[in-house]
């Protein structure tokens, strides 16, 4: 059950993100492009989505104390602005526009039979990896 | 490159966006960020790595249903190979480091009011900027 409903969810997600324009690059860096070719759609999708999930989530904390399926709701325990969230945020923005692909962007646009989106999403995966390998290291440093 | 303003379309992907992270906070309990959903199901796989992939079959499958009844969709990668696998690169860097993306900070933890969400979105949508400047601009 939980996971045809992640299933279904997912699906939910990728019809979202391609009606809405998300899984096109040049899209995506046009929303960007204020002074050139600038298309404001991205507004859109990221208005809609942030007052839908802004709306959404208080009835689901409103009306439950814990999720349907999976025990408690999980939510990011940090809350402070450190050195990591900074400089990961910059570097994300720097490919972003280098690219005009995001990770949720470029999932579901596999199918659509553009190799740059499979080069994007590999080159992708490596990036998490090597941060993944980087975060794990330099919290073993501080364990020692 | 121009490409056709969609505000109907946008708007429509957005409420769909934001009803799948409501399903899935209601069902799993979980923040639908893509960063990650995506780092679960690679080395070292989280516990509960099923869901995760599940969920992203579903968002890779399901655009083909807009592709078998002729929905057209726009796509145009503009960026040079080189180019385009070096900022795949930094992203996943970026993403991982920031400890979220689009999706993650951007839209569920501003819909929650993380002061951290609230920075890191405010800062990579400057950065973006700045960097479509420079390179449609400057370079």
């Amino acid at each position: 059950m939980k996971l045809i409903l992640a299933f279904l969810i997912g699906s939910l997600f990728g019809l979202g993100i391609i009606i809405g324009g998300m899984g096109n690059p040049a899209k995506i860096m046009n929303f960007f492009d204020i002074a050139g070719t600038f298309d404001p759609s991205l507004l859109f999708v990221m208005g809609g989505a942030l007052i839908t999930t802004f709306i959404g989530y208080r009835l689901v904390f409103g009306a439950r104390t814990t999720s349907a399926l999976n025990g408690a709701f999980e939510l990011p325990a940090s809350r402070s602005i450190d050195a990591p969230l900074v400089v990961g945020a910059i570097l994300f923005g720097i490919g972003w526009g280098i690219t005009g692909f995001c990770p949720g962007g470029s999932i579901p646009a596999v199918l659509l039979g553009e190799p740059s989106v499979w080069m994007f999403i590999a080159a992708m995966i490596v990036g998490i990896s090597l941060a993944g390998l980087w975060q794990r290291r330099s919290n073993a440093l501080k364990r020692d | 490159m121009e490409t056709e303003f969609t505000p109907f379309a946008s708007l429509l992907g957005g409420i769909m966006i934001g009803l799948a992270a409501t399903l899935l906070m209601a069902t799993h309990g979980r923040i639908m960020g893509l960063t990650g959903i995506v780092s679960g199901i690679l080395p070292p796989f989280a516990n509960d790595w099923p869901w995760r992939a599940a969920f992203l079959v579903g968002a890779i499958i399901a655009p083909l249903g807009l592709v078998a009844a002729n929905y057209e969709i726009a796509f145009a990668s503009p960026t040079a190979l080189p180019v385009l696998i070096l900022g795949g690169i930094i992203v996943g860097f970026g993403v991982k480091m920031g400890s979220g993306c689009t999706s993650g900070h951007g839209i569920c933890g501003i819909a929650q009011l993380s002061p951290r969400s609230i920075a890191a979105t405010g800062i990579f949508m400057v950065a973006t900027a700045i960097t479509v400047f420079i390179i449609r601009h400057v370079l």
